[in-house]
């Protein structure tokens, strides 16, 4: 009889333990802390990471651990290359350099918004293998599942003498990212901000940590959720009125998600002023999944929120959001903790309405951001704009989205998926199209799907300068786009459409404009908003919010 | 710079004397002057713009505007700096509202 | 913080006649050549421009608590308040029937960043016909006092514009200075001036800074109700004075004063730190009546 095939069952660590001990050899422990001089870092991603490797590089939405991309960057190509790698967001450029370079050929995504352009050439030029597009909580299931980290390169705020790591407020992803690689034979290096003799809490313990290393300036923050007010146009404003009133209002939302943009910003602007007249504080916008968008402070001074729970933190809200425990997740030192994987599934199970804007709409009202020439991803928004069929708890408005996407004996409810856009971009391109730009794409990209952002199939309602369009309640695939068309203005898409139809739409309340939610649009002023301009904001938080300074005169 | 001139039937509104002008040139934005015409049923439109080749966008903007509103009677005259048609039917509304004196 | 907050209604967002309309008594404002009867810039025509039917200025008349007053109101977001030939005429014509009509003031809310380069020569006329005229009206004994709190500024031409009235009050988002941020740059590199520094702009160029250097009468809220209580209150107490080479004289004794004491400094919190002010970097963040009263406490 044949001995069984003999496997050995702990390679993962073995392949650990000879990684560290290259480590080891080249003076590299990681004592002290986990600590690694600064200019010994080549040397130790040298040593820990191998050709072929899949490895985490922390490029988050806001957070990034610049040192360590740029240092990997900086790495010999013919000691590592062939790495695949797995992260969030390609925010900076040291992200493409490590393809440009050959250390890297593979890449699993969300978001690329900085660097789309440099994204598209290089699939064109075939120097990267985009393994897919996901939507964060996607990705981070897949760190779990086919996708888990040989390697993580993080960002913290600061480590202690054991190696504990503090992360701050930007706590964002790294959660997900340190448990998945430390529990399955991985590495993980953190850059850090400073070592202190005691953390403020303790958010990754040091059993997770194997190197740290102290940053030369601290890891870059973007501020990608501020929003100046400045800049919200009157027609924003007009769109906000109408998303309030005939849909905030009509459903009861109280539990939502915002995608970033102006037109989201003029809602929030909106709630101390034209939602408060009209009688809705406490029956709206209570509990949200959202960033510390710097727009919703004068909603939460003003009574509006109770409770917001965030993806990560934004620049210059650190000392507001500790001001306001009741509001924010914060710990017992009083900073911030936020969870990008958290907030992504309260976004995707526990919300009752996303709402959010896009670049461009077909008629069956799939959205993408995806143009010619960039890919960029999508971030949260697949995520947060789609329907959980998963979802078993009622609340008032996922029960009324029910009953009118299925009729009167529906068995299930619907999420509330709100796409809000002006019927023109910049330089008057239309953004309701009849082939979005994204089935191009997928040909330049080989890609197996088209890019589309929001399937048209978890839309509910679409509102534009020229009314609201309600899909729950089309029966048809003609009378959804009809009411697409309906909102289209007058891109030539809107124009045609079949007006006798349209007519009939809106005398049922599928399609509706302005004047039949009672909204006169010359009301649609910027006098409106409870905040007209960075400085407002700050005052409104009573000092306590400081902007950077590409938001500031002063 | 291009100049379109646009007339279309509308039903006859308020005609007061006094004109009324509505916006500013600036980018993205226009100004909208109008002051009363002899023609009772009549819309009479003339637009300078900057941007151009948006002429069939242009007359599907104000027809629409002359079909929903009671313009007739009027000569409206308008500064265009490449506002859109969003932009376009706010500001028309609005000035018409000024000029016939529905004042918020 | 409150709702207070979105009553104001800001000078620093509002057009030309919304300022005008909130500055004077309400109802009384009467406009010369207007939209209807005026005409767009020949020369913006000849460039392939559309341009504005008033050209980008308002002149009139009204009450200012009941006060006969005479008004020019430039519209910053229109070619950046810039100066053309028409709308430079429409300014001295203004300027010249105040000289012979003898209101209690004119009040001249400049938005603007100089000359109107499209327009060149004629532009630089009319600014120059512009300086001659604000001169005779104070002569003949007329106030001519500049509101300074748009996005535009008092830059070139009109910087100078605004140092030959009698007054200026400004708010702290208005700007006063001659060369503009960018073209310092570009001639002088940014080492020398960094334009995207828009704090620094501000403590150079702002109306804190202004106010503090003393060239500016008074500080006012963003808040066109703040400029109407500030003109009236300053138009209370200010007689204009007769021309007089002495005056002049004097006036130029504190400028070379002045010059010898900070030419030398780069930023406003230097010169504001020389002043006497304890903590000149709490100022930018000072709410308008704690500047005030800073200033009044300053040694002289």
């Amino acid at each position: 009889m044949n001995a069984p095939h003999h496997r050995e069952w702990d390679t993962l660590r073995q392949s650990r333990a000879r990684r560290l001990e290259r480590a080891a050899s080249l003076g590299l422990v990681g004592k002290n802390g986990r600590e690694i001089p600064v200019d010994r870092i080549i040397d130790l991603l040298e040593a820990v990471i191998q050709p072929g490797d899949r490895v985490c590089l922390e490029g988050n939405n806001q957070k990034q651990a610049d040192f360590l991309s740029e240092s990997l960057a900086d790495c010999d190509p013919a000691r590592i290359h062939h790495l695949s790698m797995v992260q969030s967001v390609l925010a900076l450029p040291s992200h493409v350099d490590l393809f440009e370079r050959g250390l890297a050929n593979r890449l699993d995504f969300s978001f690329s918004g900085p660097q789309g352009a440099r994204l598209a050439k290089l699939v064109q030029e075939q120097r990267i293998e985009i393994g897919a597009i996901h939507t964060y909580l996607e990705l981070f299931g897949r760190y779990f599942l086919d996708l888990t980290p040989n390697v993580a390169l993080i960002a913290a705020q600061a480590a202690d003498a054991e190696g504990n790591l503090y992360l701050g407020p930007n706590t964002e992803d790294t959660p997900a990212i340190v448990e998945a690689t430390a529990f399955k034979g991985g590495i993980v290096i953190a850059q850090v901000n400073e070592r202190l003799e005691k953390l403020p809490r303790v958010d990754v313990p040091a059993d997770w940590v194997d190197f740290t290393v102290l940053a030369p300036k601290p890891n870059y923050i973007e501020p990608l959720f501020t929003r100046d007010p400045a800049q919200i146009t009157e027609v924003q404003v007009l769109m906000a009125m109408m998303a309030i009133k005939g849909i905030y209002a009509e459903y009861g939302v109280t539990r939502l998600n915002h995608g970033i943009g102006f037109d989201t910003a003029a809602i929030e602007l909106l709630l101390p002023t034209y939602a408060a007249d009209l009688g809705l504080k406490g029956k709206i916008c209570t509990h949200w999944a959202l960033n510390p968008h710097p727009t919703l402070i004068p909603a939460i001074e003003s009574g509006f929120v109770e409770s917001v729970h965030c993806f990560g933190s934004e620049v210059g809200m650190d000392a507001y959001i500790s001001a306001r425990s009741d509001v924010f997740f914060t710990g017992a030192d009083g900073s911030m903790r936020s969870n990008r994987a958290f907030s992504q599934t309260a976004g995707l199970y526990a919300c009752d309405m996303f709402i959010g804007s896009t670049l461009q709409m077909d008629m069956a009202g799939n959205s993408s951001t995806a143009t010619l020439g960039r890919i960029t991803g999508f971030g949260g928004a697949p995520n947060m704009g789609s329907d959980p069929h998963g979802r078993r708890h009622a609340s008032p408005a996922w029960l009324k989205a029910g009953r009118e996407a299925y009729g009167p004996n529906a068995i299930r409810g619907r999420k509330l998926v709100v796409q809000t856009v002006e019927t023109f971009r910049e330089h008057m391109a239309p953004v309701f199209v009849e082939e979005l730009d994204a089935w191009k794409l997928q040909k330049t990209m080989g890609a197996d799907l088209p890019p589309i952002m929001i399937y048209g199939d978890d839309v509910s309602h679409i509102v534009t300068e020229e009314g609201i369009a309600n899909l729950l309640l089309c029966r048809t695939p003609e009378e959804r786009e009809q009411a697409i068309r309906g909102v289209a203005g007058f891109t030539p898409v809107g124009m045609a459409r079949d007006k006798a139809m349209v007519e009939n739409l809106r005398d049922r309340g599928i399609v509706r404009r302005a004047e039949d939610l009672g909204i006169d649009p010359r009301m649609a002023t910027r006098d409106l908003l409870a905040a007209r301009s960075v400085k407002d904001l700050v005052r409104w938080s009573g000092g306590l919010y400081a902007p950077p300074s590409r938001f500031r005169n002063w | 710079m291009e100049m379109l001139e646009f007339r279309f039937d509308s039903k006859p509104g308020a005609r007061p004397t006094d004109p009324a002008l509505c916006g500013v040139v600036g980018s993205g934005n226009l100004e909208i002057l109008v002051q009363p015409s002899e023609q009772p049923d009549c819309c009479q439109v003339r637009i300078k713009t900057s941007a151009r080749g948006f002429g069939a966008t242009w007359r599907a903007v104000i027809g629409d505007f002359a079909a929903s509103h009671a313009a007739g009677g009027t000569a409206i005259a308008i500064n265009d700096m490449g506002a859109t048609p969003a932009v376009v039917s706010l500001r028309l509304a609005q000035a018409l509202a000024d000029y016939q004196g529905g004042a918020l | 913080m409150s709702l207070s907050l979105t009553n104001r209604h800001c000078w620093f967002e509002a057009t030309a006649r919304a300022r005008i309309n909130g500055l004077l008594d309400t109802g009384s404002f009467s406009e010369i050549l207007p939209p209807a009867a005026s005409q767009p810039s020949p020369h913006l025509a000849q460039l392939d421009l559309p341009g504005a039917f008033d050209d980008g200025v308002i002149v009139g008349y009204g009450q200012l608590e009941k006060k006969p007053i005479f008004v020019i109101a430039q519209e910053g977001q229109f070619m950046g308040g810039a100066v053309g030939e028409i709308h430079g005429a429409k300014i001295v014509g203004l300027l010249r029937r105040a000289a012979r009509e003898k209101p209690a003031a004119v009040l001249f809310l400049i938005d603007s960043g100089g000359v109107r380069l499209h327009e060149a020569n004629a532009g630089l006329i009319a600014i120059s016909e512009i300086m001659r005229a604000v001169l005779d009206a104070r002569a003949a004994g007329v106030p001519v006092i500049a509101l300074v709190g748009g996005s535009c500024g008092a830059f070139g031409g009109m910087g100078i514009v605004a140092k030959l009235c009698s007054a200026i009050l400004i708010s702290e988002e208005g700007r006063l200075a001659l060369s503009g941020p960018e073209v310092i740059e570009t001639v002088a590199g940014v080492e020398e001036f960094d334009a995207k520094d828009r704090a620094l702009v501000w403590r150079v160029t702002g109306g804190k800074h202004r106010y503090l250097m003393g060239d500016c009468a008074m500080l006012v809220d963003d808040d066109i109700a703040a400029f109407r209580t500030g003109t009236t209150a300053f138009l209370a107490d200010w007689r204009e004075p007769a021309p007089s080479a002495a005056l002049l004289r004097a006036r130029q004794q504190v400028l070379e004063n002045r010059l010898a004491a900070y030419g030398t400094l780069r930023d406003g919190l230097q010169v504001w730190a020389a002043l006497g002010v304890a903590q000149p970097e709490s100022v930018p963040m000072l709410d308008r009546d704690s500047l005030v009263a800073l200033k009044e406490g300053l040694p002289t």
